[in-house]
């Protein structure tokens, strides 16, 4: 729309016609109070803290509803609009417990900070106050009724912003209240979006409330370890006897790709870094069969032994190697760099959730056609085929639900399940489940292979005629089936593609050449290029074995070492215990998962929030994860290879190059000034330098990964900033003709449940079985 | 829907629902005036009445919930044959309203929301109800009473007493 012109507080600003007062106002740097106005989320108008004075106007407006207009004069703080709005805090103050001292949102309560700013301490009331008791609702929410200042934030964002709709109001006037949908409790998707929008302490989380008071916790922004939408939380921490502790998860600063959202798993389940059953020392099978704890310098020493004593009898190729989807793209990266230059194996592998490889091949060479979980937020046009988002990327579903509200995007659905996107879908098709291939041909033209009708042929028509279209598919294709798509994508105007795989590093564990034929970038192993000049060494240029064969040479005796890193593929590929009785087994992980119970060496590894480094999430966004939280005794899956690397006799600096590319400096160049650690530290930030003085660093890594995998060379001070950078995935190096066993095992998670992970944090237990307790009555009535 | 076999509600009434709801841009919209004239046909909203409301207009029983509890017109009790609801917001309380009020409740021996045990009266204190020039004003059901003292009240309850014999 046109711009208009228009005066607040003395100052001639611009916006287009129709922009919000209230938004016009923040843009410029001007703020207007607010507790109902929530961007993004339908108008409420129903606190009046927003009110200002605009000339010609008989009564105070609210900014949040006034739409700016040419010549418009408006006054933000006078005299006035303070006396009302204090007017205002003072109502809502009538019935509020002022509870502060205790409440969790204490020192972050924007009541709080507006009773300070306009000074209603005083009130004319004398009423005696209604008490309510304290509510809970489910496991993860609590309510405090006489906290509520009715915004009606909560109940918004649930509804419109979560397509939940589990939070009304009841009643009217002073009586009025914020219902759950289930009379006393909620039957809802826990998210917590309600308690994270909550202005103040009303709504409140199971895990964090009365914990502590949020300016006694240290606040980090990093990357969640679940799916593979990678949103960025903010972590609450304070130091413990053994280490620092996460106590709190949320959306703090709205900075990262998920912009307000996190689903449950971002904002609570990160309780499993406490588990009791968390593995703090090393432990190695004794002589009675038992698993028992010993140093790390034991476990370090037994196990590199055993390695170098089985690759240099038996070669490399009785060595194998499975890696993690919830490691860092260093340590992943490491990793497969260990296996190949130091173990001498290609027996490389991780569980797979998506065919990454079949994708990275048929994009090979389309610039810029890889969708970002951004773009999801503004395309015009989306095509979702399989997956169900809601439950398997709740970030996805999030993005895709409020493109539709605020852009009126087109969404077309083709599932052969009931998915809770169709509820947004402007045309839906149900499929067989086996025929997502067909029905790609089908769009494409190629009638006879799929059963079509009236409505498929109206979806095929109306997709056809978008004029650019995001297409988003789920593990329904593998392989071939992936270039018939992204062919017939290639085929309209302007398309882009999202391949949605499972976990917070599945996409990374893939670009990072965890496969037993691929190398970092997708370089196959049968030539090598760089990669052999680089390390140094000679590479094993045979394709190795899969996750698979690896399993099956195992239970034939040909397999004598298997090194498992944050994987429990026993349980994955249930594993019969006895199939890996003759090989010598070492198990990296924070419990003592099934696979790891039948360990000869295990060791205990921090998790995706005791590290730094980068994770790309499923999209092909690349980001920072830092480390928030530590755990006394563990240690990182980087510093364990490297150990483990030394201990074969390798030389760390080959592996880790902590000496090449930018180096540091000692404090040479600040003369007087050297000697000063954290100075050391602040110099070399402003200087854009980093201390890679350690073979623990991960930058280090990052360095080489940025120099060999060209779609991973992306501006590296954005990543630094906490931002995220999308990877130049048309630059990879696979040979897109060969052929490929896909091997794809989709984890089948859902809202609540994250594999491993999952079962070991309380709070998705509680939320498990909590909603196994609310289903039963209905599976009652259904027999 | 197969209102024919499931309703609660007479035929005539389902069937005028089965139009309402077709009559407005958004089917939510049929929700006020459906709760009304099933509070008309059942006497209150009861919850086998949220439930069908909830139903033929396509949203959740939370959120019928949520709209009836907003208005006092519409109840979830069953209330007794005639309705006195005694207005005592401002107008209404400067000229005798509270007293009318307490009035009632020792003729009817009963409290705020509460039903004579015949079931012919239930006595209900709202909010403004519009008519304020002619305060103090009563709402017997649908009509409106006003200028009321002590004694027109007495007579007013006894004209409807009598009604309800027949
Ligand atoms: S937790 Fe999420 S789904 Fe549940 S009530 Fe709150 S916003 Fe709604
Ligand atoms: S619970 Fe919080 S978000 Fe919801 S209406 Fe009350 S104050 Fe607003
Ligand atoms: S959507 Fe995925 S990445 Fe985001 S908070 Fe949930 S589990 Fe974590
Ligand atoms: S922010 Fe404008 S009325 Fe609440
Ligand atoms: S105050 Fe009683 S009718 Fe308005």
């Amino acid at each position: 729309m046109a711009d208009v012109t228009f005066t607040v507080d003395g100052k001639k600003l611009t916006a287009p016609a129709g922009t919000l007062l209230i938004d016009a106002c923040r843009a410029a740097g001007i703020e207007i109070p607010a507790f109902c106005y929530y961007p993004g989320l339908s108008l409420q108008a129903a606190c009046r803290m927003c009110v200002v004075r605009v000339e010609k106007m008989p009564k105070l407006q609210t900014a949040c509803t006034t739409a700016v207009t040419e010549g418009m004069v408006v006054s933000t703080e006078t005299d006035e609009t303070k006396q009302a709005r204090k007017a205002t805090i003072e109502l809502l103050l009538g019935n509020h417990p002022l509870d502060c001292p205790v409440c969790d949102a204490g020192g972050e309560c924007e009541l709080q900070d507006m009773t300070f700013k306009y000074g209603a301490h005083e009130s004319k009331y004398v009423e005696t106050k209604q008490h309510r008791e304290e509510q809970k609702w489910s496991p993860v929410v609590y309510f405090d009724r006489p906290r509520c200042i009715l915004c009606y934030r909560c109940v918004r964002v649930c509804g419109e912003g979560m397509d939940v709709w589990a939070l009304g109001v009841e009643n009217r006037g002073v009586t009025s209240v914020i219902a759950p949908n289930e009379k006393d409790h909620l039957d809802c998707e826990e998210c917590g979006m309600c308690i994270d929008i909550c202005p103040v302490g009303a709504l409140t989380s199971g895990t964090y409330r009365y914990k502590t008071r949020p300016w006694e916790m240290n606040h980090v922004g990093t990357v969640c370890t679940h799916c593979g939408d990678g949103c960025k939380t903010t972590l609450g921490v304070r130091p413990t006897d053994d280490g620092v502790e996460i106590i709190r998860g949320d959306n703090r600063d709205k900075s990262g790709i998920n912009g307000d959202f996190l689903c449950i798993k971002g904002r609570y389940a990160f309780d499993f870094a406490n588990h009791k059953d968390r593995l703090t020392k090393p432990l190695i099978r004794q002589a009675d069969g038992k698993l028992a704890p010993v140093s790390w310098e034991q476990a370090l020493d037994f196990a590199a032994k055993k390695l170098g004593e089985i690759r240099d009898s038996r070669g490399g190729n009785a060595i194998g190697v499975i890696g993690s989807n919830r490691t860092t793209n260093e340590e992943t990266y490491l990793l497969q760099k260990f296996a190949r230059t130091i173990l001498r194996t290609n027996n490389v592998d991780h569980h797979r959730t998506a065919d990454y490889a079949a994708f990275a091949a048929a994009l090979k060479g389309h610039a810029g056609r890889e969708a970002s979980l951004r773009d999801f937020l503004s395309a015009r046009a989306i095509l979702l085929l399989g997956n169900d988002p809601t439950n398997q990327h709740p970030a996805l579903a999030w993005q895709v639900r409020t493109n539709v509200r605020h852009n009126r995007a087109r969404i077309y659905v083709a599932n052969h399940a009931e998915v809770k996107l169709r509820r947004q879908a402007k045309a839906a098709v149900d499929l067989p489940a086996d025929a997502y291939a067909s029905f790609v041909e089908y769009l494409a033209g190629k009638d006879g292979g799929f059963e079509a009708n009236d409505t498929s042929a109206a979806f095929r028509d109306a997709i056809r005629q978008e004029e650019s279209l995001l297409v988003a598919f789920g593990s329904e294709f593998r392989g071939r089936d992936i270039l018939v798509l992204v062919d017939f994508g290639l085929s309209l105007p302007n398309t882009k593609f999202a391949c949605l795989g499972d976990y917070a590093n599945s996409r990374g564990a893939a670009d990072m050449g965890l496969l037993p034929d691929l190398l970092p970038g997708y370089v196959p192993v049968t030539a090598a290029a760089h990669f052999a000049e680089e390390y140094g060494s000679a590479l094993p240029t045979q394709p190795g074995l899969d996750l698979v064969q690896m399993l099956d040479a195992a239970g034939r005796g040909d397999l004598s070492a298997l090194y498992v890193v944050g994987s429990n593929p026993a349980t994955r590929y249930g594993i019969d215990p006895s199939a890996l009785k003759n090989t010598f087994l070492i198990v990296q992980d924070m419990f003592l998962t099934e696979t790891a119970a039948l360990a000869d060496v295990v060791f205990p590894a921090a998790n995706l929030y005791e590290k730094t480094g980068t994770v790309t999430n499923t999209y092909g966004d690349l980001q920072l994860v830092k480390k928030a939280a530590d755990k006394s005794g563990v240690r990182t899956d980087f510093e364990i290879i490297v150990r483990l690397a030394d201990k074969l006799g390798a030389d760390p600096k080959q592996l880790v190059p902590f000496g090449k590319g930018v180096r540091a400096d000692f404090g040479q160049t600040r003369g007087a000034q050297s000697g000063e650690a954290d100075r050391h530290a602040v110099w070399l930030a402003a200087n854009h330098l980093e201390p890679k003085l350690s073979p623990f660093d991960p930058f280090a890594i990052l360095d080489e990964i940025q120099r060999l995998v060209p779609a991973y060379d992306v501006p590296r001070l954005n990543l630094l900033t906490g931002n995220d950078e999308h990877l130049k995935s048309e630059l990879v190096q696979i040979d897109a003709s060969a052929d490929r066993r896909d091997l794809v095992l989709p984890s089948n998670d859902l809202l609540y449940t994250s594999g491993t992970l999952g079962r070991y944090s309380a709070k998705l237990t509680e939320v498990v079985e909590s909603h196994t307790i609310l289903m039963k009555p209905a599976e009652a009535a259904a027999d | 829907m197969a209102t024919e076999t499931t309703t609660i509600f007479s035929p005539e009434l389902a069937a005028r629902f089965d139009k309402l709801v077709t009559q407005y841009p958004v089917r939510r919209s049929a929700l006020i005036p459906m709760l009304l004239y099933a509070q008309d046909e059942v006497g209150y909203l009861s919850p086998a009445v949220i439930a069908e409301v909830a139903v033929r207009v396509g949203i959740k029983e939370s959120d019928v919930l949520s709209v009836l509890s907003y208005y006092s017109l519409l109840r979830t009790k069953p209330a007794g044959k005639f309705n006195v609801q005694v207005c005592t917001n401002i107008c209404c309380m400067l000229r005798g309203g509270n007293e009318l009020f307490e009035h009632c409740k020792k003729r009817l021996g009963v409290g705020n929301k509460g039903v004579t045990p015949d079931g012919v009266f239930s006595l209900e204190e709202v909010e403004c109800i519009g008519a304020c020039s002619w305060a103090p004003a009563v709402q017997i059901n649908y009509d409106f009473h006003e200028n009321l003292t002590p004694e027109s009240m007495d007579s007013l309850l006894e004209d409807y007493r009598a009604k309800a014999g027949k």
